[in-house]
């Protein structure tokens, strides 16, 4: 019987196994960042350990970063945290991308350009959305700052191997849907729990067509099913994206690594515990109208009707979450006008992303009622999308073009979005209050908020018209 | 973190799915470099208004539910964020057990990790016990040694839990310590097989 990439990677990691235990499995890389790890390092202080394999640990600063001012840091616990991850990356001798660095941006942006997300890796990092990493065919998930701890002092986890679920995605997509809107439409299909104890491959013809951006869209939201990771097996795209990264191996060193890349792809007999199919003819451009992200549409439906829901915890869910984004059930997405447009995060804010909505944007202007906002998810991404003048196409169209960071993903700086303002985001959750107290979050792809910031309300991208008329 | 064999307490019942750790503790509350004193913040926009005062409406500020440390919840509780700054506030606040038909796998770790107990029962089950706990006091026993949740009314369901995170927590063992008798192993791993 054939092995899935998961099956493969496991195996390979194995340190311990023991009768009544999970498995010790080795971490090949350890991302850190400024808000899950103080705790841990004073646990291992305060036990007088150390970091076992500094060289296996990176850290950057994205969560409170300031996008305006980079430098005016106006809450001192804030800033006290920021300053606490330069001092623990000092004692124990952590390379650490920071404020200074031109290196700096969002943990799961910079360990990818880096190059320091490989094929057939385990990756951890304090962080839910360390699954996005999976988009290189590595073991990606997040951890506690428990965890954290553990990994620092021991460069290992105790862990149960996960199931494997299998997402196949056959057809076509329809010109300006995205990746955004295909893990959207899985989630609006399968909820938010689907995948609890599983690692999710992502395979078929999309996915195999897609850039390197657009799969780690799709592998950053798999925490949004419920799934610790999600995985693609690496290929010929892979590998011309790592080619020339700082940290991969260079000349005969790089080749010798595809060679071993290649052994990792799930073979074609391998079988799963579970397997989805989604038809990619049948999505559309998406819109997320709810308080958790399965609690989206496409923009041409309407919000649900009470009545329709299937049993009584799911009709209090959905009366509690219209009633919070101020909407009523039977209304139009594309009625719905929004105040704010953020184009950010881990999941979108790469320079493919830029470029999607720049090409929305260019010659047009931001509807005069919408504050709009690009926050590029790395220093190296900002200057990139300089260099092509895309910064200039968001200036002129009336955007902000800020400083890279987390920023209003959860408004952890003084990026936020005012209590009953709705907001298009390219973020990744729409969680009650996530983007500040009272705070309205539509989730949408980089593209529909551009078009969004544009009308002051949602338009359907994949309709020819709508994007010529704006 | 101490062991422990049974816990024994008062209830509140949170009917609600899919409760996210943005709920749980808001990120305004997630810049302090400490493990205690998060139990203030729990459930902070729930739990007060805008303007700041007591949201009456909110289970956990209903007279009869306070000093609860049984939080009887619906599906899903603890999806979304990684923060293992939930389980710090809820047992900061007094909780020691959460009882859901599921967890989200990062915050059931997280819990473990924390000496907090995850129970997990069937959904027919935590609708029993929401119902009873609602709008009156209730107390159920957990007892980690023999798997149980039960009240004085003859209600008993029987819990999964790992044999390797019940001997944990019955000791209170520290994890990091264990894995570090290990270091002949580890060491080797990385001579031989680690990824360079």
């Amino acid at each position: 019987m054939g092995k899935t990439i998961i099956d493969k990677i496991w195996e390979k990691h194995i340190v311990h196994q023991e009768e009544g235990k999970p498995e010790l499995i080795y971490i090949d890389l350890h991302l850190v960042h400024e808000v899950t790890s103080p705790q841990a390092f004073s646990g291992l202080r305060m036990k007088n350990r150390t970091v076992r394999k500094p060289e296996r640990t990176f850290a950057t600063m994205d969560h409170n970063v300031p996008t305006d001012n980079r430098y005016k840091i106006d809450d001192p616990v804030a800033l006290n945290q920021m300053t606490t991850l330069e001092k623990n990356c000092l004692e124990f001798g952590i390379p650490l991308a920071g404020m200074d660095s031109p290196e700096q941006g969002i943990v799961h942006v910079i360990g990818p350009e880096l190059g320091l997300t490989q094929p057939g890796m385990t990756i951890v990092c304090g962080d839910s959305h360390t699954s996005t990493h999976g988009a290189f065919g590595a073991i990606a998930f997040g951890i506690g700052t428990s965890e954290v701890e553990h990994v620092l002092a021991t460069q290992t986890l105790w862990q149960t191997k996960p199931k494997t679920l299998k997402i196949e995605i056959t057809g076509q997509l329809r010109k300006r849907v995205t990746s955004k809107d295909v893990i959207l439409y899985i989630l609006s299909q399968h909820g938010v729990n689907f995948g609890q104890g599983y690692i999710i491959e992502y395979c078929g013809e999309v996915i195999e067509r897609m850039t390197m951006e657009e799969r780690m869209t799709i592998c950053n939201m798999s925490i949004e099913g419920g799934a610790r990771a999600g995985l693609i097996s690496p290929d010929e795209t892979t590998f011309s994206y790592l080619e020339g990264k700082k940290h991969v191996p260079k000349g005969d060193a790089f080749k010798k690594a595809v060679m071993q890349w290649k052994e990792l792809a799930s073979d074609n007999d391998a079988v799963f515990d579970r397997t989805i199919t989604v038809d990619a003819n049948a999505i559309t451009p998406m819109v997320s109208w709810g308080t958790n992200p399965s609690m989206t549409s496409s923009i041409k439906d309407s919000i649900p009707y009470v009545k329709d829901c299937k049993n009584e915890l799911e009709q209090k869910s959905l009366e509690r979450a219209i009633d919070y984004m101020g909407l009523k059930e039977g209304q139009n997405i594309a009625d719905i006008e929004v105040q704010h447009v953020f184009i950010g995060s881990c999941t979108n804010s790469r320079l493919e992303d830029l470029r999607q909505a720049a090409e929305i944007v260019k010659g047009k202007n931001v509807h005069p009622t919408v504050r709009a906002l690009v926050v590029p998810g790395s220093q190296q991404v900002k200057r990139q999308a300089e260099s092509e003048g895309l910064d200039a196409i968001f200036k002129k169209a009336g955007f902000e073009w800020r400083e890279s960071g987390c920023s209003m993903c959860l408004s952890m700086n003084n990026d936020i979005v005012p209590s009953g303002q709705h907001c298009a985001s390219t973020s990744n959750r729409n969680f009650e209050g996530r983007q500040g107290t009272g705070a309205r979050t539509h989730l949408v792809s980089p593209v529909m908020a551009a078009a969004a910031a544009l009308y002051g309300r949602f338009v359907d991208v994949s309709e020819k018209v709508a994007v010529e008329v704006i | 973190m101490s062991g422990f064999r049974t816990i024994a307490g008062k209830t509140v019942a949170m009917d609600r799915a899919n409760v996210d750790t943005d709920q749980i503790i808001p990120k305004q509350f997630l810049k302090r470099i400490e493990k205690t004193g998060f139990g203030q913040f729990l459930f902070y926009d729930w739990r007060y208004t805008q303007e700041g005062e007591e949201n009456p409406n909110f289970e956990l500020n209903q007279p009869a539910n306070q000093g609860a440390s049984i939080l009887i919840a619906n599906e899903n509780f603890g999806c979304g964020s990684s923060r293992e700054h939930a389980p710090w506030a809820l047992s900061d606040y007094g909780f020691k057990v959460v009882i859901a038909p599921s967890f989200a796998d990062i915050f059931h770790q997280n819990c473990l990790k924390n000496g907090m107990l995850p129970v997990k029962l069937q959904a027919e089950e935590v609708a029993y016990l929401l119902e009873k706990a609602t709008n009156q006091p209730y107390h159920l026993t957990i007892d980690l040694e023999k798997e149980t949740v039960t009240d004085n009314n003859g209600f008993s369901a029987s819990f999964p839990i790992t044999a390797y995170w019940k001997r944990m927590l019955l000791n209170g063992w520290d994890e990091i310590e264990i894995t570090l008798q290990l270091e002949g192993e580890i060491a080797q791993f990385e001579c031989s097989n680690a990824v360079k």
